[in-house]
């Protein structure tokens, strides 16, 4: 790797710190930059065949009979396969991260449009390509369950008639809090407020699209299995329980990936289709999805119908929230959460608020839809439960004719509350509200906006300033009652220090963008004083890596960062050891200094790291007890989930003659505790907030009445350009995670999470003088204009 | 079919499909992976190179299209060991993030400044806008192209 060339003469700010935290440039970037990256589709193995996967035009049918022979006598072609060959191998089914199943290929039926049916591998992409559009697919043509408000209809078609004694499209009940004390309270309540909002289904769709290469060989009995995968080791326990292949014979190497967001989270179909297509054939294998498939087949994220209530003293005191939810899960149940958590964290719907009572109940259900369920960045459906809390405490300001922010400000939960724990049961660990929403506040010049947006109010402009505060609940979790699929969610690390001073530390996480070379580096060179440049970190290769279930869900430095810190500090606590010997003094005459063990009292009698690593391999006695070398590893269970909060402010103009809405200002503070990389920690805060302005206003996966995808390109789902979002300013606070052995919390989706329900609020607030109260995402024009005229209406 | 073209200053000759699209033969035939693909749509400008010297989606321009032309890509934006400014300033800036967008991205802004050497940001941001970056939220991105062009002023002085 090429060393990165430091510009300081340009920015001032630029100082590549030699050891811990602070701004550096990343390790990852000089092959990035050069188009070295190796990402899954760069993968050329000699021999190597392509994979193409013919999927349903129809989002619910029954499969009459599937003819291969012209797809299997086409030229180029090495293999056809259908559901019936993989049921012959036990295969045509596969696990969900929710326990349920899904069809790797259909047998019996299609549930939704883009399922899986058949595949071909070829010698090239083309002729794969090619032999799909020669395999004739009889379909008898079932009725479509879409809209979802039928989905439990007494006369709604049965979906998923797979599952022994199902009888409807009920996927599961869940609820959470005290309904009995939360009604109660409603019932004293001077102000009660309700709206329904829905967030609909969107989908993260990463600029890289899923793939995976597989190689199998057969005289080894060893399969090898290259993907864009954001938890290699958990996939790779997957793989051994569904193809029964033995773990150890199993290497899942996930090599640079283009962008996750939760889409690389689950196993798709297509993955398991490469394994049997390299088993089949004999020979490596690639499958690389088009745009169209991943949009159409992958998973999807939110599709909630809420209704929220909230009660509140006529003074602006909030006492209690309620919420019911209507969940679209589509035709598996896919979502990938802890199992306990059939709704991920949206139990955190009581949002920054120390309230007195709070209830929620809902009803999932199967749709004939793509599965999925929790994806884009979304901290499991945080994103949906802090759009409702947010969403229903600017309808009660408005009820109330209050200020948005003075509402927040006080009912903020207090600094010496925490820990703090929730109405439903989440024990917040840190937090310090009111300083972060201040600046926020300053950043923005709160007051003088608003004293703007009275003017152009005057003259008939439209003009917007919406606010939102968060807290997340990130790092998953606690093994004692978070698991996925039985594995529990903590996370390895290993260091090894070599004898000349620099080091290798393997991690059982994966980057798909967020700089872990990086950040890891930081975190132990803090630690231990060895510079990051120095430290080469090992990443996403199961055979290279301790176990860990992977990145998402803002984890990584939450868990695998606190694994780093920790391990870091097992080989400095080794060092000490040999550094007594080579000093000749106990240990407890020994001060850390970071880089080396100092005689205390005395600076001039010191042994640097690199020269107690030598030691620790050299010739010569170790003290009694002391083994050779200079590493450790380490499995770190959470004892909590770190809570990050923010303050985010949105500034909009709408034209009244095209109802189009312009972000012209975003303001984000963060508070994700102790800050290793600020750099990094804006980027991540950036992407999010560019999450944001689509899904507020120009992202959504729909589909007609008979069930076809609506979103299935990005001519149709529309992402946002570098026009349609402002430059973002940003600032922080800092009040680090208490139970964290660095004090640092995840900060990957918490810009994703908070802003859209800023961006929302500053358009309802924009249309005040219409009248309007909500309106729901996305706010295109069309649907703004509707809402200009009363018409508002829910998405789906 | 037979095409001839020079890729990043080297003349290649292969025989081809017809059908074959620019950003396949560069990634599968030649082995150039650092071009990239990403929807097929001309919509995300990962496939984003230089065709005679103007920005192009390679997803949809056919191998066939180039022959007798020039084609250049990331790997033909540094000068050897050399980086190109514009590479610098992806760093220097965290104008990246995974990666993905990011040659298509600078491929597209080393030919703005090769036009425009002091864009204001509302001109990098156009020059930009036929691309999509998932990552970074574009600020970064703008950042990036200014430091390059502040970088080329002082070094051209």
């Amino acid at each position: 790797m090429t060393t990165v060339h430091e510009r300081t003469e340009t920015f001032d700010d630029n100082d590549q710190k030699p050891v811990g935290y602070g701004r550096m440039l990343r390790k990852e970037d000089p092959r990035l930059i050069r188009g070295r990256g190796r990402f899954t589709d760069d993968v050329q193995l000699p021999g190597m065949l392509h994979l193409a996967i013919l999927r349903s035009p129809f989002a619910h049918a029954r499969v009459v009979s599937v003819d291969t022979s012209a797809a299997e006598a086409a030229p180029g072609v090495k293999a056809v396969v259908t559901g019936e060959t993989l049921k012959g191998l036990g295969l045509a089914w596969m696990p969900t991260l929710s326990n349920d199943v899904q069809a790797v290929l259909a047998t019996d039926k299609v549930r939704f449009q883009g399922q899986e049916v058949a595949f071909v591998v070829a010698e090239d992409r083309y002729a794969a390509r090619d032999a799909l559009e020669l395999i004739d697919v009889e379909y008898d043509v079932l009725d479509p369950v879409i809209d979802v408000r039928q989905a439990l209809a007494p006369d709604a078609p049965l979906i998923r008639d797979d599952l022994e004694g199902k009888t409807n499209n009920h996927c599961f009940d869940w609820e959470t809090g005290d309904a009995e004390a939360t009604e109660a309270v409603f019932a004293r309540a001077d102000v009660v407020v309700k709206q329904d909002i829905v967030y609909p289904r969107v989908h993260p769709a990463p600029m890289e699209t899923c793939g995976a290469v597989a190689d199998f060989d057969a005289v080894e009995g060893k399969l090898k299995l290259w993907s864009t995968t954001q938890a290699p080791h958990a996939h790779r326990t997957l793989y051994a329980i569904v193809a029964g292949l033995p773990e150890h014979k199993i290497q899942v190497i996930a090599p640079d990936i283009g962008g996750g967001f939760g889409n690389k989270v689950p196993i798709y179909p297509g993955y398991v289709c490469a394994i049997v297509g390299s088993i089949v054939t004999g020979k490596p294998v690639k499958w690389m999805e088009d745009r169209s498939e991943n949009l159409i087949s992958t998973g999807f994220a939110r599709d909630y119908i809420m209704r929220g209530e909230i009660a509140a003293t006529r003074d602006g005191k909030i006492l209690a929230i309620r919420t019911n939810v209507l969940a679209d899960h589509g035709a598996f149940n896919g979502t990938a959460a802890p199992v306990k958590y059939p709704a991920g964290f949206f139990g955190v719907f009581t949002g920054s608020y120390d309230i007195e009572a709070a209830y929620c109940n809902m009803t999932a259900v199967y749709t004939n839809k793509a599965p999925g369920g929790v994806a884009y960045a979304c901290s499991f459906r945080i994103t949906e439960a802090v759009y409702l809390v947010e969403r229903i405490v600017d309808c009660l300001a408005a009820e109330l004719d209050m200020d948005p922010a003075e509402l927040r400000l006080k009912n903020f939960i207090q600094p010496d509350q925490f820990p703090y724990e929730t109405k439903t049961g989440w024990v917040y660990d840190s937090g310090d509200y009111e300083p972060t929403m201040r600046q926020a506040m300053d950043i923005a010049g709160y007051a003088a906006l608003r004293a703007e947006q009275a003017e152009k109010r005057a003259r008939g402009e439209l003009m917007g300033i919406g606010i939102s505060f968060f807290t997340e609940a990130v790092g998953a979790g606690p093994r004692k009652n978070m698991d996925i699929l039985g594995l529990g969610m903590a996370d390895g690390c290993e260091l090894r220090v070599h004898p000349t001073g620099k080091a290798v530390v393997r991690l059982s996480v994966k980057t798909q963008g967020q700089g872990h070379e990086t950040t890891f580096a930081q975190i132990i060179a803090e630690e231990i004083g060895i510079p990051p440049a120095d430290i080469e970190v090992v990443h996403g290769d199961t055979d290279q890596t301790p176990f860990g279930l992977g990145t998402y869900g803002s984890r990584s430095t939450p868990v695998s960062g606190a694994a780093a810190a920790l391990v870091a500090r097992k080989v400095r606590d080794k060092a000490q050891l040999i550094a007594s010997a080579m000093l000749e003094v106990t240990v407890a005459d020994l001060e850390w200094v970071k880089g080396s063990f100092q005689v205390k009292g005395d600076p001039g009698k010191a042994v640097t790291i690199q020269q107690i690593a030598m030691r620790a391999h050299g010739a010569g006695d170790l003290p009694d007890g002391v083994e050779g070398g200079l590493e450790a590893q380490i499995c770190y269970n959470p004892s909590n989930l770190t809570y990050p909060h923010g303050a985010y402010i949105c500034v909009v103009d709408i034209d009244p003659g095209t109802a189009q809405v312009k972000v012209r200002r975003f303001i984000a503070v963060d508070d994700c505790g102790t800050r290793i990389n600020p750099m990094i920690i804006e980027g991540q805060v950036h992407g999010g907030l560019t999450d944001g302005v689509g899904m507020a206003l120009m992202e959504m996966i729909s589909f007609d009445e008979d069930g076809n995808c609506l979103g299935a390109s990005l001519m149709d789902y529309l992402i946002p350009t570098s026009l349609e979002v402002p430059d973002w300013e940003t600032g922080y606070t800092v009040t680090p995670s208490p139970h964290h052995p660095i004090g640092a919390k995840g900060v990957g989706e918490s810009a994703t999470v908070g802003s859209p329900p800023a961006i929302v609020n500053a358009v309802v607030d924009a249309l005040k003088p219409y009248g309007v109260r909500h309106a729901d995402m996305p706010l295109t024009p069309s649907r703004v204009w509707d809402a200009m005229r009363g018409r508002a209406t829910p998405p789906i | 079919m037979q095409v001839t073209m020079i890729v990043n200053d080297t003349e290649v000759t292969r025989e081809i499909e017809g059908r074959l699209l620019l950003v396949h033969f560069l990634r599968d035939t030649l082995g150039l992976t650092g071009t990239h693909w990403g929807c097929d749509t001309s919509n995300c400008g990962t496939c984003v190179v230089w065709l005679d010297g103007e920005p192009v989606k390679s997803c949809t321009v056919l191998a066939a299209m180039a022959d007798g032309h020039e084609v250049r890509t990331v790997e033909g934006l540094a000068k050897g060991a050399e980086l190109d400014p514009i590479q610098e300033g992806f760093m220097q800036c965290h104008g990246l993030q995974c990666g993905f967008c990011t040659p298509g991205m600078m491929m597209t802004c080393r030919a703005l400044l090769d036009k425009n050497p002091d864009p204001t940001d509302a001109e990098i941001r156009e020059a930009i806008s036929g691309q999509i970056c998932r990552c970074t939220g574009y600020s970064t991105i703008v950042r990036s192209v200014r430091w390059a062009s502040v970088h080329e002023a002082r070094v051209n002085q």
